[in-house]
């Protein structure tokens, strides 16, 4: 009976050096877990912070608030106010009439610039003689009149403003030069220019090459609202049906085991895939119109359905047997148990895992490049037209206007594509708050 | 598609007044009923619609097919039999329907198979939407290959499309850039997957895994065009400064390690959920064996709960890896367009999908190689995911009830 500890030569408080070594295992494996995390945390926070550090600014956007006299000589030489005749004065001719706007305010503010009439004009945006012209054509009676308007900075002095282009890389630039940005600063501090909330972000259309500080989201937002329609409308009661099907009805033979071992396939075959079979099947067989809303939605309507086939059949299952038995036990049919009962206790969780499938749908660029979607479109798509049928027109969506944004050259654009995903991501984070909201309130258990 | 408008219009007008009228009908009958009288209204509106729908989607199709191969019904002259017929046909299941509304007559059933139909019908649409993928892509693929060698198009070296002709279209160093990307976007997101799951489901505490998780989770959210842009504008112009130029090894942005790390981070979410769950399945009781005998924690994990994790694991990562191939968005706007055989991870390269979507964008003309090509590389990708797919679902579920 000699005791253990005295043969052991020692405390148990004192650890051994092999104890100390796998003590230090333990905390390093500890450790190790910590780190990935953090890599984790951190390239989720490098991420959000990068996009919005380059995007923040597209939202705001410098403009000119000039008075502009829309002389009679110019615009309507006519003197009838008679439509078509003004609009044969293109934008070339109303960009001397900005250009001019602009010296008189240059010289109201007792401004000196060395710079020429040309490059006075090139402060101010080619887009900006269209809104002035669009503005006249609307209402014909202002010619004559002195009106003040808010026309778009070129892109380069807007970046000026938002620190994107500095006295520095003006000086290397072809397009631009450190005297016309100190120009700018002067208008400015004279209260002539001013950096404004871009509401035009958000409803005008995409603008050409040379002119990011007229890129708008309008016609992707557009594009990418209609095809949520067409999904919701089609990938909602197919998904359902589909799910209560195989949930509650279907009998254990190889159809519909075939039936489930594909559509878990479907789920994870590559996005890209769908974009080819939407091209062969939609496109080039059934000659849909390409680059409209309507095939666009219907190979997001078959990529979504898995994702809301297999949340429907969980929610489904999350419904306890006992409310079928109940419904059956006083004379339901078996399908009156389900759609009375079953499916209005479900329908919270199908909500939600339909939301999360139209989130995941809006997000989707893949697809969308290979059905012509990325094609350039000015025009507001119509959600009808006797031509081109219901969501026939062409349009573009925006996840692709963010890929369209990044293949063009002006470092403007960069800006923009930022703020398009800012855009993108703030619709997704309302979905998916709308999502976990609809589980909190309606989640029961049972 | 506009001829089908009035047949539309006609069918729907004919489910509502079929439902009405044999409601009414039903309404008026004396005596003890089988059905319900909006159960006779329903089966009368179902008779309605439902054959109608599938009739004319049945018509779109023929029609379609029949565009090719000039078949004299389906010519303009002709275009209204169709439509017609198909208003016919509805209103003869309609009038069968209100003539069967007698009290003995279960309505019910007869409503509920037509439903049933429609439930099966939809359920199908999955296995439809395989067969037009495979459908598609080996139609065009054979038109690939009747004019471009098969085996030049798997063994060649060389990818150089050329729209004059004479274009080397040659699989393989598509499939290294592939490859190679999604290697190093495992070497990246399988350890930090993997250990980030271990800790959330063995050492947090109930109010961290409440925090990281679900903060992990919103990575696997973000739409891939974010994570392309992430690779544009910030990490492919951060390694090449801080790295890739010190170096010497390349002085291009878009680059192989570019895309594998972003895609890496992409993956890091959908490594760590699916790991998450297979390691929560291992029972407890192996646990509380290991550490009975004097095993830490950590040793526990590493000899005890990993072995018995692994074959899951395993399939989360041929998943991962699936997800990988598969991906294009990150590649598009991260790798860059060169095909390229080099061992070189700072030089850009591409990859299957990137070629997918250059030959199919823009004009295409579906009788050339160049385009063709895009449905044969198409297909490779389909059979690569999918037989990844497959093969993880079968380990993950041979080795799953091992424990049960």
């Amino acid at each position: 009976m000699t005791d253990q500890t005295q043969n052991l030569g020692r405390s148990l408080l004192e650890t051994d050096a092999r104890t100390r070594k796998r003590n230090a295992a333990e905390a390093r494996f500890k450790a190790f877990g910590v780190a990935a995390i953090a890599v984790a945390l951190l390239a989720l926070v490098v991420l959000l912070t990068s996009v919005v550090y380059n995007g923040a600014s597209a939202f705001k956007q410098t403009y000119f608030e000039l008075d502009i006299e829309l002389p009679e000589a110019k615009l309507d030489k006519s003197g009838t106010r008679d439509l078509e005749v003004m609009k044969k004065v293109t934008t070339i001719g109303y960009a001397p009439i900005l250009t001019a706007a602009l010296e008189a305010a240059i010289e109201k503010a007792g401004i000196e610039t060395t710079l020429d009439k040309k490059a006075i004009g090139g402060l101010i945006s080619k887009e900006a003689a269209a809104t002035v012209r669009n503005a006249v054509l609307a209402n014909p009676e202002i010619v004559g009149t002195t009106q003040s308007f808010s026309i778009l900075a070129e892109g380069r002095i807007d970046g000026y403003f938002k620190g994107r282009v500095t006295l520095e890389s003006a000086a290397l630039d072809s397009n631009t030069s450190p005297e016309a940005l100190m120009l700018a600063q002067a208008l400015a501090d004279a209260g002539y220019a001013d950096t404004k909330f871009n509401w035009a972000f958000l409803t005008a259309p995409d603008a050409s090459d040379q002119r990011p500080e007229a890129a708008g989201l309008g016609v992707a937002i557009l594009g990418s609202a209609y095809m949520m329609i067409v999904v919701l409308v089609l990938a909602l009661p197919i998904g359902v049906a589909a799910s209560v099907y195989l949930e509650e009805f279907a009998p254990k033979n190889r159809w519909t085991d075939l039936i489930e071992v594909n559509i878990s396939n479907l789920a994870a075959v590559p996005s890209i895939v769908f974009g080819i079979l939407g091209l062969a099947i939609f496109i080039n067989f059934a000659q849909l119109n390409q680059s409209s809303p309507l095939v666009g939605g219907l190979v997001l309507t078959l990529m979504t359905l898995p994702t809301i086939i297999i949340s429907t059949r969980a929610a489904l299952k999350a419904v306890p047997p006992s409310i079928r038995d109940a419904a059956l036990g006083v004379g339901a049919s078996k399908m009156q148990s389900v759609f009375h009962h079953v499916l209005p206790l479900a329908a919270p969780g199908i909500l939600t895992g339909t939301i999360i499938g139209l989130a995941q749908a809006l997000g989707e660029t893949a697809p969308l490049l290979l059905i012509g979607m990325v094609a350039f479109v000015r025009d507001y798509p119509a959600a009808y037209t006797p031509e081109a049928g219901l969501f026939g027109e062409a349009s573009t969506a925006l996840p692709v206007q963010v890929f369209n944004w990044t293949q063009r050259a002006d470092p403007g654009f960069v800006e923009r594509a930022s703020g398009a995903i800012i855009t993108l991501l703030v619709f997704l984070l309302i979905m998916n708050a709308i999502a976990i909201y609809l589980r909190r309130r309606f989640e029961r258990r049972w | 598609m506009l001829p089908l408008t009035p047949t539309l219009f006609a069918t729907l007008f004919l489910t509502g007044a079929g439902y009405f009228v044999a409601k009414g009908k039903a309404n008026r009958l004396t005596g003890r009923l089988a059905s319900l009288p909006h159960q006779y209204g329903l089966n009368a509106a179902l008779s309605a619609i439902l054959p109608a729908f599938g009739l004319m989607v049945l018509w779109l199709l023929a029609d379609r097919i029949a565009a090719r191969y000039e078949i004299s019904l389906f010519r303009p002259e002709n275009a209204n039999v169709f439509p017609i017929a198909i208003s016919v046909v509805a209103g003869l299941f309609v009038g069968v329907a209100i003539n069967n509304v007698k009290p003995d007559y279960n309505a019910r059933t007869a409503a509920e198979r037509w439903i049933r139909g429609a439930l099966i019908t939809a359920s199908s649409i999955a296995i439809l939407t395989t067969v037009g993928i495979v459908f598609s892509m080996l139609r065009e693929s054979f038109a690939f290959f009747a004019q471009y060698d098969a085996a030049k198009f798997f063994f060649s070296t060389e990818w150089s499309p050329n729209f004059r002709g004479d274009s080397a279209l040659g699989i393989l160093p598509l499939l290294w850039g592939t490859l190679y990307i999604s290697f190093i976007a495992l070497v990246f997101s399988v350890p930090i997957g993997l250990f980030a799951a271990i800790y959330l489901s063995e050492y947090a505490g109930p109010k961290a895994r409440a925090i990281v998780k679900p903060a992990i989770e919103v990575l696997a959210g973000i739409p891939t065009i974010v994570y392309g842009l992430f690779a544009l504008i910030t990490v492919g112009p951060l390694l090449r400064d801080a790295i890739a130029s010190p170096l010497g090894l390349g002085d291009s942005a878009s680059s192989v390690m570019t895309a594998g790390l972003v895609m890496g981070i992409m993956l890091i979410p959908f490594v760590s959920s699916l790991s998450d769950d297979i390691i929560s399945a291992v029972p407890q009781s192996l646990r509380d064996g290991s550490l009975g005998l004097g095993a830490t924690k950590s040793e526990t994990i590493r000899q005890v709960v990993l072995p018995a994790a692994l074959p899951g694991v395993v399939g989360a990562i041929l998943l991962a890896a699936s997800r990988a191939i598969g991906e294009t968005m990150i590649v598009v706007l991260g790798a860059g367009a060169a095909a390229r055989l080099s061992m070189n991870p700072f030089e850009a390269m591409t990859t299957v999908t990137v070629k997918i979507v250059s030959q199919l964008t823009g004009d295409t003309d579906f009788n050339s190689p160049e385009t063709l090509v895009a449905f044969a590389l198409g297909m490779t990708l389909f059979v690569l995911t999918l037989g990844l797919n497959v093969f993880a679902l079968f380990i993950v579920r041979k080795y799953q009830e091992q424990y049960e």
